[in-house]
């Protein structure tokens, strides 16, 4: 999107393009692990597969670094199909989700070994490793064994084996994974970092959506072998396109109900308690189709001082205190998990177990999603 | 001392670095060990059953072999008497030992041959001078039938007390006894073992007047003292003593003798055979290495140490052949085993559990099943041959020989260790992720190089740990190389058990055994020098 456009206008842009056309992958004849992928990667995109296991998110990295065959459907690497070019002739660069240092081999000679294959001078090679070690601030430990290092370092080294040799494209399998959070928040801008000083392309596939919405320029939201949503990070919270990616990203309540009235982008819902109630129209069906509203817990407001588009009574069953919010859950509309979140201002009182509290949030802020006819 | 002060002294000791104390004042390290004492005395019923039956299956027979291949306690203990009167005898000179020697040898035989052991030590010595059993064996029956009363007719007729059984008494619990009368002291116990073999345990030697051999003894004991000390006997100021002795040092010089040298050599010649009397003293010592001399093909004579001559020699060229062809199996299956174990990591779980099977179906039949129809399949008339000659591969007249030779073992013993081999290259394939070879791949290198730069090198250990399992195991393998191997197929083990349970040379069986002990924990060190043991890997 718009990061993506300024990277391809800016001047250091050495990125490659990626296009999956149709593709299709089973491993069995029966299932579809990936059913009918259609992507763009524009040259020096950060974009990345974001879903939970078994969405086949890592296939598709697989097809594209040349480890699986696509079962239909092509893919482009600039322009060019690959599907019959084996991985060492593709020049992606790779970093796996255990790191996949050789354990043989020190740091120096991990990093060497694929500038060797490309028959590389000594001298040349040793300023390159140097360089890409330095990049990563591990230049001193070009000596040690991987097994020597921290899982920190480890991925490290895994990221400047990646980029050592100037691969247009580089793929993210899950790279940060087994590292604990503090390591993993680092690293992440440690990678975007990288990512934005060398103009490449990447791929990253994760389950973490955190990760996915810090580091990407897009985001495709895999489930089932489909893509449900490939958008910016603040378009993928802010409009999720079904309840799938609404309750994927970030939290969110549920509530459903009938459809009652559509009145352009704002439509009216009868809820299945009897509640009414006001929303964004952004993909429901007729009037009188069943639809889910989608609601984020920090969008809502404990007993608003002033009108709000929709006034809901909730009665509190519990209170959990985080420092800087409450978490609340309440009764609300036949939802009996339905997630509050009040900022703690510190003149607050705190909400009572059991009592009752009228809650208000705009039209705009509820999503009606997911049409049932 | 108060509260106070004694607490000032604990924090001082605690500031130069003392040693920490618990809250009672003892030491720390004395608590930790009693609190950990209880786990460690658990731990150690624990292993208990594990530790007695290693120590008395494992430790204990090696130990005993290591001893027996060394130990030579026969020779002393059947001839003692001889293994004494021999030291004196110079054994290059041309002569055979006199006629003290073999006095003392009939005594010891007279005892020998009722106790029937003169065979055994006939076989002993036959070991390193062959033909010398016969000569003990055919003694046996003769000794008794020895003229052997010419001592003790003329001790008796110089004075009648030495045909009493008092003349012993009194010599025995002289404060000469036995010094002064080493071969004497010998003869009296032989008789006395004698005695009670022939007449039972209730007959009371006290009572009993010795037979000839111990007063040729005697007479020899006598002779070969210095004139001043027998003279001394016979002044003895211990009355009995000197009563006993007087006349002796003027008769000594003109007592008969039995002459047992000329009838020993009218029994057989080979007492009159120089070599023979020079294996009997070489082994007199109660520790030899004769056995380990025979294990390397040599021999100790009397100009030293020497190789056998070329057609005796047997034993190296064994050991040789033993560990070629056991490096040419482990080699065999380190290339059969490595595709099939690499299959085994990679496939899917449901393909490797039926190859898993096949690798291990083998275990599960009785080795002796395997190698026996490995006779069926390689012999000559076998089914290989009759498939090569209907293909036409092979002449009907030119049938292929691979079994009771070195092709039979190698076949048959590469196909029995091959689960040795594969079961750790195994366990170390499947650590190795998938990985590293899609990493190797993905920075542009092909199938080849990323195999043997990358893949390969992290199955050393696993080769390593396969190799050292399959050597060890092949170069002790006896059942295999005794079947399929013929004469050109066998293995070192084969002359070990050969001498356990056929030729009864169990000291040569020990030493074959030690030497090949040695060179299994020669290869050992020289593996862990070179490649480390840590990095043996079994999964």
């Amino acid at each position: 999107m718009s990061s993506a456009s300024n990277a391809n206008s800016s001047s250091g842009i050495r990125g490659a393009a990626v296009r999956f056309e149709h593709v299709q992958k089973s491993y069995d004849g029966e299932v579809l692990v990936v059913k009918d992928l259609n992507l763009n990667i524009a040259p020096g995109e950060f974009v990345t597969m974001l879903g939970p296991s078994g969405s086949g998110k890592t296939t598709c990295l697989m097809m594209l670094a040349g480890f699986e065959p696509a079962t239909h459907g092509e893919i482009f690497l600039n322009d060019k199909p690959i599907n019959n070019v084996p991985p060492r002739k593709r020049g992606i660069g790779m970093v796996f989700q255990n790191y996949a240092l050789f354990p043989h081999m020190s740091v120096a000679e991990n990093l060497a070994f694929p500038l060797e294959i490309r028959k590389m001078g000594k001298s040349e090679r040793d300023a390159k490793v140097k360089r890409a070690l330095d990049m990563v601030e591990l230049g001193a430990f070009g000596n040690r064994r991987p097994a020597q290092l921290s899982g920190g370092q480890q991925q490290r080294v895994a990221v400047a084996r990646a980029l050592v040799f100037d691969p247009d494209l580089v793929l993210m399998d899950e790279p940060l994974g087994a590292l604990d959070k503090q390591l993993r928040e680092q690293m992440q801008y440690e990678i975007k970092h990288i990512h934005e000083s060398l103009g490449v392309s990447v791929v990253y596939v994760t389950h973490d959506q955190t990760e996915a919405l810090t580091m990407s320029d897009r985001v495709a939201v895999f489930q089932d072998g489909v893509i449900q949503q490939l958008s910016s990070p603040d378009a993928l919270y802010e409009s999720p396109q079904n309840s799938f990616v609404a309750q994927f990203i970030g939290e969110n309540n549920k509530l459903s109900g009938v459809v009652t009235d559509i009145n352009n982008d704002i439509c009216s819902m009868t809820l299945d308690d009897g509640t009414k109630v006001q929303s964004q129209a952004v993909n429901i069906g007729d009037v009188g189709s069943r639809s889910t509203l989608s609601l984020r817990p920090e969008r809502i407001e404990l007993e608003p001082t002033e009108q709000r588009d929709n006034m809901v009574p909730g009665v509190v069953k519990e209170v959990l205190y985080l420092g800087d919010h409450l978490r609340i859950v309440m009764a609300v509309a036949g939802n009996d998990e339905f997630i509050v979140k009040v900022p703690n201002g510190g003149r607050s009182t705190i909400p009572v177990e059991g009592n009752t509290y009228n809650l208000g949030w705009s039209a705009e802020d509820a999503k009606a999603l997911d049409p049932v006819n | 001392m108060t509260a106070s002060t004694a607490l000032d002294s604990n924090t001082s000791e605690l500031a130069q670095g003392a040693p920490l104390t618990t809250k009672d004042g003892q030491p720390l390290k004395r608590s930790l060990g009693r609190a950990l004492r209880r786990e460690k005395i658990r731990a150690l019923f624990l292993i208990l059953p594990l530790l007695a039956f290693v120590l008395i299956t494992f430790i204990f027979p090696i130990g005993d072999m290591l001893f027996r291949s060394v130990e030579n306690s026969i020779v002393e203990k059947t001839l003692p008497g001889t293994v004494v009167a021999l030291q004196d005898w110079d054994s290059e000179s041309d002569e055979v030992p006199g006629e003290r020697v073999f006095s003392a040898l009939a005594d010891d035989m007279m005892l020998a041959q009722e106790l029937k052991i003169h065979t055994r030590i006939g076989t002993r010595i036959n070991y390193d001078q062959p033909g010398i059993s016969s000569v003990f064996r055919k003694s046996g029956r003769r000794i008794k039938r020895l003229d052997s009363d010419a001592s003790k007719d003329a001790f008796i007729a110089l004075n009648a007390a030495w045909g009493t059984p008092d003349a012993w008494t009194t010599l025995t619990s002289s404060a000469q006894w036995p010094e002064s009368f080493p071969q004497t002291a010998i003869a009296f116990d032989n008789w006395k073992a004698w005695l009670a073999s022939e007449e039972g345990d209730d007959i009371d030697p006290s009572t009993q007047v010795p037979y000839g051999f111990t007063y040729a003894n005697l007479f020899h004991d006598l002779s070969s003292m210095e004139n001043g000390a027998l003279n001394n006997l016979a002044k003895s100021s211990d009355s009995a003593i000197a009563s006993l002795f007087a006349g002796v040092p003027d008769a000594i010089d003109n007592f008969p003798t039995d002459d047992f040298k000329g009838q020993f050599a009218d029994i057989e010649k080979g007492w009159v055979n120089i070599q023979n009397w020079q294996a009997i003293k070489r082994l007199s010592p109660a520790f030899t290495d004769s056995y380990f001399l025979a294990a390397v093909d040599s021999e100790r004579t009397e100009a030293g140490v020497q190789q056998k001559p070329a057609n005796e020699r047997f034993y190296v060229t064994l050991f040789v052949r033993t560990i070629v062809l056991s490096i040419v199996i482990t080699l065999a299956c380190i290339l059969l085993g490595y595709p099939i174990a690499y299959l085994l990591a990679t496939l899917s779980v449901r393909s490797s559990n039926l190859i898993l099977i096949l690798v291990l179906l083998p275990f599960w039949t009785s080795l002796l099943v395997r190698t026996s129809s490995w006779k069926v399949l390689l012999q000559q008339q076998g089914v290989i041959n009759d498939l090569l000659v209907w293909i036409g591969l092979v002449a009907d007249d030119g049938r292929l020989v691979m079994i009771n030779n070195m092709t039979g073992t190698i076949i048959a013993m590469t196909h029995i260790l091959l689960p040795f081999m594969i079961l750790p290259l195994y366990s170390v394939m499947k650590t190795i992720s998938p990985s590293y070879m899609r990493a190797a791949k993905s920075m542009g290198a092909s199938d080849t190089l990323a195999f043997w730069r990358i893949y390969f090198p992290n199955t050393i250990a696993g080769i390593g740990a396969g190799s050292i399992l399959v050597f060890i195991l092949a170069i002790g393998y006896y059942i295999t190389p005794a079947l399929v191997g013929g004469t050109k197929g066998v293995f070192i083990s084969n002359q070990i058990a050969y001498h356990i349970s056929s030729s009864l040379n169990w000291g040569l069986a020990a030493a074959l055994g030690t030497i090949l002990l040695v060179l299994v924990l020669a290869l050992y060190w020289t593996y862990d020098r070179i490649v480390g043991i840590d990095n043996v890997k079994l999964g």
